[in-house]
């Protein structure tokens, strides 16, 4: 549950004074809130929890602990978005 | 050494366990806390590679397993109004409350809809006036900040139609309740990364102090794990008792300053019943009286919910670290992940999950040894 997926910023914007990103996980693309790591702009990496930014990390551990939950089959949340629908 | 060779890097794995091997001279009981880290033992076999006297205890690190029975018949109490859009992460979704799971109702026509993120929940809120749109908050403190930053936000844009169903349970208070019991055997701990990243390691300072317990946050990771291991082994056997970090590629001390401010100004602490366990003082967080308008408790009266669990099961041993899933007379057979009894089976982080994930309940009964003879065998292995 307390899984953190790693991806690279590749846009940010501002939702109702929000700081938000577009975060692109190895070609599957979310909406993320990057409001807590102001830190963190476009082309840089950020450990992703539900949608929220917890902390920007390096581009090298970034890859490795992708492969890493993409091995233990952990990133079926990045699929749960066209149930949205009812 | 069956699975070393599956380890993104096996050499370091190796050096880690002989430095293990080479560090203890008598048993040790060492939990780890989260439930992510649960799952990577059990499928990297990682404590089949320690040596015998380190054995490793699972704990309480699973907010969907610890959801209360009650909390989960309110969520299903809630889901079935007409006028409600019920969203969930897909987790939740299995979960069987006294009757039935959240994806049965879905399937006898509650709207009930699996969400990536709180925020998305948000929008669907904003996107659906007429309807109510709840989502189901739970999780430890890694969750907190993004399920706090959609209350946050759906108060500052009016949303009236949104509302959170908390249950949000805290790690280090389930960890003093561990060690205050008089039947504890956990004598060190690996902290969980990814509470730690979100809320820092500061509040583990006095819990290492008071009950002379080394707690090491530690990653997620075959490797990491091996690493966090080690250093509570070497503390053990030093007599140190101190809070180290193993992850300080992404954790540091203090936390993330900012969700931190962001979890003081829409949440705060409570008392919080924990599926298996029991009520556990100040160990969940609750919304402030600000933000009382956004909770789903508040909101819909669904009257008093009355819940039964199993009787064989054990789950609230397993959780403190008193016994193992092989030790119940259930477990793979009246108690499967699809039909399970208790908390730890609820959820593949849950550890009976994993054990049965792994096919560990096809395995012979382990010989179950007296402290003495375990000290005995080690020492005979040892020479």
């Amino acid at each position: 549950m307390c899984l953190g997926i790693p991806g690279r910023v590749v846009e940010t914007f501002s939702t109702h004074d929000v700081r938000m990103g577009k975060v692109s996980f190895e070609g599957v693309s979310k909406r993320v809130c990057l409001e807590h790591v102001p830190e963190a702009v476009v082309g840089d990496y950020v450990l992703v929890h539900v949608g929220f930014a917890l902390a920007k990390i390096d581009e090298k551990e970034a890859k490795q602990v992708f492969a890493f939950l993409d091995d233990m089959k952990l990133l079926d949340e990045l699929d749960e978005r066209g149930s949205l629908e009812p | 050494m069956k699975y070393l060779d599956e380890y993104r890097d096996p050499e370091a794995a190796k050096q880690l366990l002989a430095a293990i091997a080479r560090t203890v001279t008598r048993p040790w009981t060492i939990m780890e806390v989260c439930g992510g880290q649960t799952h990577t033992i059990v499928r990297h076999g990682v404590d089949r590679l320690l040596p015998p006297a380190v054995e490793l205890v699972h704990g309480p690190g699973c907010p969907v397993c610890v959801t209360s029975l009650e909390m989960i018949d309110r969520a299903h109490a809630i889901a079935v109004r007409p006028e409600v859009i019920f969203t969930s992460f897909g987790d939740m979704l299995r979960v069987p409350g006294s009757s039935g799971d959240l994806l049965q109702l879905k399937s006898e026509g509650a709207d009930v809809r699996i969400v990536y993120s709180p925020l998305d929940a948000v929008e669907l809120a904003a996107a659906n006036p007429d309807r109510q749109i709840v989502f189901f908050a739970i999780g430890f403190e890694t969750t907190a900040p993004a399920n706090a930053m959609a209350v946050w936000t759906a108060k500052k844009r009016g949303l009236s139609n949104f509302s959170v169903l908390v249950s949000h349970v805290l790690v280090a208070p389930s960890m003093t309740g561990i060690l205050q019991a008089p039947s504890n055997r956990v004598q060190g701990f690996l902290g969980p990364g990814h509470v730690c990243t979100v809320m820092g390691h500061t509040e583990y300072e006095p819990i290492a102090a008071r009950y002379h317990v080394p707690i090491v946050v530690t990653g997620f990771e075959p490797v990491d794990m091996l690493e966090g291991i080690l250093l509570t082994v070497r503390q053990l056997e030093e007599g140190r008792a101190e809070v180290e970090n193993a992850y300080r590629r992404v954790v540091n001390r203090h936390g993330n300053m900012a969700a931190k401010r962001l979890l003081e100004e829409v949440f705060e602490v409570c008392d919080r019943k924990w599926r298996g366990i029991g009520t556990i003082p100040k160990s969940g967080f609750k919304l402030r009286y600000d933000y009382r308008q956004f909770d789903a408790q508040h909101r819909f009266d669904v009257g008093r919910i009355e819940t039964r669990e199993s009787d064989d099961c054990i789950s609230g041993q397993i959780l403190k670290g008193l016994k193992k899933p092989t030790d119940c007379r259930a477990f793979g057979g009246r108690c499967t992940p699809l039909s399970p009894l208790g908390a730890t089976m609820v959820s593949s982080e849950g550890a009976c999950a994993a054990y049965y994930a792994y096919g560990r309940h096809l395995e012979p009964i382990p010989l179950r040894l007296s402290k003495a003879d375990r000290s005995a065998l080690d020492a005979k292995e040892a020479t």
